[in-house]
């Protein structure tokens, strides 16, 4: 796959702790890919491993084909989950170091600097030790330190905790431009509204493997359907003898009524069900469910660990 | 690569440079050490200003022509009656005497006047002071003169000739090299200076280490940079800021020194005093700094650190208390020696040794090549513990999981 980052059949462990179990998925150029999971599932360690921090025990990781060395990862615009910046130094100077690091000029480096402060509203703190500015300019310097030196592969780990709804817009649009330009990019979120809405594919990590990965509709289509039906008169229990109904809750309306929702078999006939509900009287609602990231990801992380793969496991790549 | 080292060293030595301590260390080691040199001069001067001569019954006659050598020359001359010579001598062994005088003009015990004895004769401990010879050279052609004009009745040539050829004759009674009191303090200031900037400097490097571990910044860094690269350029770049202040302390010593006069051996001897003081400082900064990195990088809290740095600050304080405590006293003390041969012990040491001018050449050719050989193992040992730990945040790292191969 050409210009993908690939991480391929991964694993890490430490001492008697699986951290990562062959985990395999790739981010295609120009995509953005959201990396989910519980804490402690293993992304920020997938992540370490991508950026050569860590070692992984076997397996490996390539850009456009060949394995990623130490030069190439100059490239890689990386935010660690530990954030991290020397405390008693000067904003604009610890960019420009990191920049000149990662192998731009002094000339670049400073232009480079300029350019980011600016868009990410610390300008006016470049003068100021890291220290003195507050945790959420720090956290935009952060993100600065990510972007300085324009990288060609995006890594972030965590990039949205702790930013105010402004640098959330600025993040996502940074986000966005990156991927406009062909490069991939990899980040990880607890924030399942904010990966719903800015990710092309997501990936669901639990207990260091990919257990799911697509875009959300693949995710969705792999799930069990679900019906909702909103009939007054229908007494408890009415769609449990309807073929292909696997399971059935009730949840209350907003004007106090009683809402059912109906979990079908993959090949079960909805129009069963609109039958089965009109035979009690007038039916209110009748509509599919789309469910959202949040209740994939509760639903796949709550499977059986032992369940090889989950739904959508067969979209990954 | 090597411009990811470049990049490194210039921070850390930007940022050293910069510091309130670098600064402040700087400016109390200069006033420290010109003072030193200034106040040396001018208590030497003050111990010169009176001096306690011994006369022997011989010479006994001569007390007033002593003391008005010693006004005319500055210098406050209490001149004392001594029993005998052997009496006199145990009293300069004791530090009681400056000088014994043991014959003037030839004046001893069963010899006459003659014209050619304008020499005084007199015994030291181990040298004679420059103020109290030039007030015995006073006396010496003030001896010969009178001699002169008394035998050649009054021929101004002979007169001029004996005056000519008066002069002091000394005999130390302990031989030791040349200006051993300079050496001796050179010495001593060599070795505090070395101590303190080892000190310092390695500590410096084992905080900025950790700095990097608690601020998680070598996250960011190990990216983009490997281990060793990290490791070599904080350890490069501390050292030069190092080598700089040493240089200008050193400098500065060394010129006031010879400014003001309290050096007087050879400018030579102590410029080279001071190169090797900073040959040392580098090499035992290199050797020191490796593994303070080393250390630093098993914890994550500054607050650790003294728990893994007291070993290696006792590898620098046990030489430098045995080194200044003994050879000052006794410059070839042999366990000091055998110590200072021991290449972790020589940075502190050798300085010492060598300032002393007991230091022979082959001692220093074999202390130089043995520390660097020592140094490049612990470049292997120090870059394996560093770059297995300092990823390792929380508890400390076990030495033995550091030193797994990388």
């Amino acid at each position: 796959m050409p210009d993908a980052l690939e991480i391929d059949d991964v694993s890490k462990r430490y001492g008697e702790v699986v951290a990562l179990d062959h985990m395999t998925f790739d981010v295609r150029a120009g995509e953005i890919f959201g990396f989910v999971g519980s804490n402690g599932a293993g992304k920020s360690t997938a992540m370490r491993i991508v950026l050569g921090v860590l070692a992984a025990d076997s397996g490996a990781v390539r850009w456009k084909g060949r394995p990623l060395t130490l030069a190439e990862r100059r490239r890689v615009g990386y935010m660690p989950e530990e954030r991290g910046l020397y405390p008693r130094m000067k904003v604009g100077q610890q960019l420009e170091y990191l920049a000149r690091l990662h192998g731009l000029s002094a000339d670049g480096a400073r232009r480079s600097v300029v350019r980011w402060t600016e868009r990410l509203g610390v300008a006016a703190r470049i003068d100021d030790e890291v220290q003195k500015l507050s945790l959420g300019n720090q956290q935009r310097v952060q993100l600065a330190a990510a972007l300085v030196h324009d990288p060609e592969v995006l890594v972030l780990d965590e990039p949205f905790s702790g930013l105010d709804p402004l640098a959330v817009d600025v993040m996502s649009e940074v986000l966005r431009e990156a991927c406009a330009s062909g490069a991939p990019v990899l980040f990880s979120s607890h924030q399942l509204d904010l990966v719903e809405r800015l990710c092309d594919r997501v990936g669901i990590v639990r207990q260091g493997r990919m257990v799911a990965s697509g875009s959300v509709d693949e995710l969705r289509s792999g799930s069990a359907s679900r019906l909702v039906v909103v009939a007054p008169n229908v007494r408890e229990g009415w769609a449990e003898d309807v073929p292909g109904v696997v399971a059935t809750t009730t949840e209350a309306t907003e004007s106090g009524g009683v809402r059912t929702v109906l979990e079908l078999a993959a090949d079960a006939d909805d129009q069963a069900v609109l039958h089965a509900a009109l035979a009690t009287g007038p039916v209110h609602e009748f509509r599919r469910r789309r469910p959202s990231l949040t209740e994939l990801f509760r639903h796949v992380v709550s499977e059986r660990v032992d369940g090889a793969g989950g739904p959508g496991s067969g979209v990954a790549a | 690569m090597s411009s990811a080292v470049g990049l490194i060293v210039r921070r850390e030595l930007v940022t050293r440079l910069r510091s309130k301590m670098y600064v402040i260390s700087t400016v109390l080691l200069l006033v420290a050490v010109v003072g030193f040199a200034v106040v040396m001069h001018v208590v030497g001067d003050r111990t010169g200003s009176s001096a306690d001569v011994g006369l022997v019954p011989s010479v006994e006659s001569t007390q007033p022509l002593v003391d008005a050598a010693g006004r005319t020359v500055g210098l406050a001359v209490h001149s004392v009656p001594v029993t005998d010579e052997a009496a006199g001598e145990q009293q300069l062994r004791d530090g009681h005497l400056d000088a014994l005088v043991v014959s003037v003009g030839g004046h001893q015990p069963g010899t006459d006047l003659s014209p050619a004895g304008g020499t005084v004769q007199v015994v030291v401990k181990s040298d004679l002071g420059s103020q109290l010879r030039a007030a015995l050279t006073v006396l010496a052609r003030q001896v010969a003169q009178d001699q002169a004009v008394r035998a050649g009745g009054g021929d101004p040539a002979a007169v001029n000739t004996a005056v000519a050829s008066s002069g002091v004759q000394v005999r130390p009674l302990e031989t030791m090299p040349e200006y051993q009191s300079q050496r001796v303090v050179m010495g001593m200031v060599a070795g505090v200076l070395v101590y303190l900037a080892l000190m310092i400097f390695g500590q410096v490097v084992a905080q900025g280490v950790i700095e990097e571990k608690t601020s998680r910044v070598v996250e960011l860094l190990l990216a983009t940079v490997r281990p060793w690269q990290l490791m070599l350029g904080k350890v490069v770049g501390i050292g030069i800021a190092g080598l700089l202040q040493m240089l200008i302390v050193v400098g500065a010593g060394v010129g006031a020194g010879l400014a003001v006069g309290s050096i007087t051996m050879p400018s030579s001897v102590a410029v080279s005093t001071a190169v090797w003081t900073l040959v040392w400082f580098l090499v035992g900064f290199v050797m020191y700094a490796l593994l303070f990195a080393a250390a630093g990088a098993l914890v994550s809290r500054q607050e650790d650190a003294a728990g893994v740095t007291s070993p290696i600050l006792a590898l620098i304080i046990v030489p430098y208390v045995v080194g200044i405590s003994v050879l000052p006293a006794q410059p070839d003390n042999g366990a000091a020696t055998i110590l200072s041969l021991v290449p972790v012990f020589s940075p502190t040491l050798m300085p010492v040794r060598i300032a002393l001018g007991v230091a022979a050449g082959w001692e220093i050719a074999l202390t130089l090549v043995l520390s660097v050989l020592l140094t490049a193992g612990l470049l292997v040992l120090t870059g394996r513990i560093y770059g297995n730990s300092v990823m390792r945040s929380g508890a400390r790292v076990r030495l033995g999981d550091a030193l797994r191969p990388l």
